[in-house]
């Protein structure tokens, strides 16, 4: 059998392990989707009156303010996913068990390849569960199937994309600890751009940052897609960002994780 | 040496590894004929698992020339992987997964049939006694159950060359046996080769055709259990107590030369006195002697010395 087959093959059995994992341990899923539902309640609830005004639609108010914070909160998800799979990898990679599968002669990169596409799974159900969740208190897209389509599309680039980086970061942290602390910035960086009020009304470096930095150019792409709001050049700049984590967040794990083990 | 099992099953010449200024391996030579069972014996610290993880592929050396089951380490390091089986000195087993579900991740690595995976999970499990506790996640296993399970996972691809890193620590005097008996039936029936590595004198003269002692980096004695004796004969052994009990006891059970209550040690001569120790260790002759119960790992260390 060719390496080729061979990874495709082991990757696909690390990939059954992790769902095994998953499904084993449900809390994994929730918590994933846990923080990010608080927040929206939060928001909506505690705080949506007063931004929803804050916005100037012709509605205004709570109702405006739940279609204006879901793209966010979706990719607050993926940043608490991404949390969730660095705290895997860290466990894995202090546990003998990456210490037999390098003696053994699979495809190196299957463990991390196993880890992704199964986060992937993961976040996706986080997810669809936290979308549920916005349904019931008043979330209304206005996207259609097509819509739907490409909403899914740039969610899985954007999953991609930061599951690499924490899969590098976690290998780097050496600790589980150290690879769950190493992620929380993530989940800031929804806030500090357009995910919960629009960048024109930030003081200026950080409306400078939250322009620049990738989550805004994510939100303004799903938003676009399921709000009907204007998307400009967003769209390419999210596939950009998410091209250029992907492929550094890989080669970095790859060359992390194939240097020898220390302990 | 002579060997007429065939070309070895490993072989190694000056092999060299340091951490910074720390030299833990200052030249090693190993010749282990296929079908053999070789035991690397040393103190915590010798190196011994930093010889099995370069052996095995996972460190790298910083010079030397390896070959195991007829491929070389550095160069070709995926046949070396294809032909071994190493069973580290911690647990490498998956916790969320149960004992049958890591067999069966095994076999799908090592890229088993269908229906061939099934059934070599099913064997591993009831020769490792494991049947009952197959459902169950490893995580919940004792730490006996779970050195079986890793040792059944090493065999999953029928190995030809076999590392076991310290197989037998943690376990208690009969799972201890139990090993050793599965570690025979291994060289015996299926005629592979195992390199283990051993803190315990007993272990290596009950299991190993060959027996190394590493110390400061360097194989200070090799040979089989007989011609490490003579090699050691007429002279003497330290053994170092941690309590006063079992120095006392010792004192009193074995032909002592000199005795030091201040450093807890005794001096005994080494003819014939290594196999009585080896007993105290496992605590077979002795169940109930105070160094056995006192803690559950052997407080003694021994230094040889000539003359
Ligand atoms: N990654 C590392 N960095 C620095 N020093 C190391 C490293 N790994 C091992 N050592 C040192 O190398 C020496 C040998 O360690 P090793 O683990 O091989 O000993 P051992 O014989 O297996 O001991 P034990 O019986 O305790 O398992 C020790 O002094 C250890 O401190
Ligand atoms: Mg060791």
């Amino acid at each position: 059998m060719s390496t080729a087959t061979h990874a495709f093959t082991d990757s696909a059995t690390m990939l059954r392990r992790q769902l095994r994992h998953m499904l084993r341990y449900p809390t994994l899923t929730l918590t994933a989707a846990g923080v990010p539902v608080v927040f929206l309640l939060l928001f909506v609830y505690v705080l949506g009156g007063i931004l929803g005004s804050g916005l100037g639609g012709p509605s205004g108010g709570r109702d405006a303010y739940v279609n204006y914070v879901v793209p966010g909160v979706i990719l607050m998800t993926a940043a608490t996913a991404a949390q969730g799979t660095a705290i895997s990898v860290a466990i894995d990679m202090t546990e003998g068990i990456v210490a037999r599968f390098r003696t053994m002669a699979i495809a190196r990169v299957s463990v991390l390849t196993g880890h992704v596409l199964g986060s992937l799974a993961q976040t996706l159900l986080s997810m669809a569960i936290v979308t549920g969740v916005a349904l019931l208190v008043g979330f209304d897209p206005t996207a259609g199937f097509g819509e739907w389509l490409g909403v899914i599309a740039v969610l899985v680039l954007i999953i991609f994309a930061l599951t690499w980086l924490s899969v590098a970061l976690a290998i780097m942290a050496k600790s589980v600890a150290a690879a769950s602390n190493m992620l929380t910035p993530l989940m800031i960086l929804p806030m500090m751009g357009s995910g919960f009020v629009p960048t024109d009304s930030m003081p200026g470096e950080l409306k400078w940052f939250a322009d620049y930095q990738p989550f805004t150019p994510f939100i303004e792409t799903l938003r676009g897609l399921l709000m009907d709001t204007p998307i400009g050049n967003n769209a390419i700049l999210a596939i950009g960002w998410c091209t250029l984590i992907t492929l550094g967040g890989y080669l970095w794990a790859r060359k992390l994780y194939n240097r020898e083990p220390t302990q | 040496m002579t060997t007429d099992l065939g070309h070895p099953a490993l072989a190694a010449t000056a092999v060299r590894k340091a951490y910074g200024d720390h030299v833990v391996l200052g030249g090693i030579d190993l010749d282990i004929p296929t079908g053999s069972v070789f035991a690397l014996l040393g103190p915590n610290g010798a190196g011994k698992t930093t010889l099995v993880q370069i052996l095995s592929t996972l460190i790298r050396a910083d010079a030397g020339e390896m070959r195991v089951a007829g491929h070389d380490v550095v160069r070709d390091p995926d046949a070396v992987r294809a032909a071994i089986g190493v069973t580290g000195q911690f647990s490498a087993v998956d916790g969320f997964l149960t004992g049958e579900e890591n067999l069966l991740l095994m076999a799908d690595l090592h890229h088993l049939p269908r229906r061939e995976r099934r059934q070599c999970a099913t064997d591993l499990l009831a020769r490792f006694d494991l049947v009952d506790a197959a459902r169950k996640p490893a995580v919940t296993y004792s730490g006996g159950m779970r050195r079986r399970l890793d040792l059944a996972m090493t065999l999953v691809g029928r190995p030809r060359v076999i590392f076991l890193d310290e197989p037998t620590t943690g376990l208690d005097p009969r799972s201890r046996r139990t090993m050793w008996e599965i570690i025979r039936g291994l060289v015996v029936n299926e005629g592979v080769t195992i390199f283990l590595t051993t803190q315990y004198l007993d272990e290596a003269d009950q299991l190993a055709d060959r027996i190394a002692v590493l110390h400061q980096g360097k194989l200070v004695a090799q040979g089989t259990a007989e011609e490490l004796k003579r090699q050691v004969g007429g002279g003497h052994i330290t053994l170092r107590f941690t309590d006063a009990r079992g120095h006392d006891y010792a004192a009193r059970t074995l032909d002592v030369v000199s005795r030091n209550d201040e450093a807890l040690t005794l001096k005994v001569s080494s003819q014939g006195t290594c196999g009585r120790c080896a007993h105290c260790w496992t605590g077979s002759t002795a169940p109930r002697s105070p160094w056995t119960n006192s803690r559950s790992t052997p407080p003694i260390s021994t230094t040889s010395s000539s003359r």
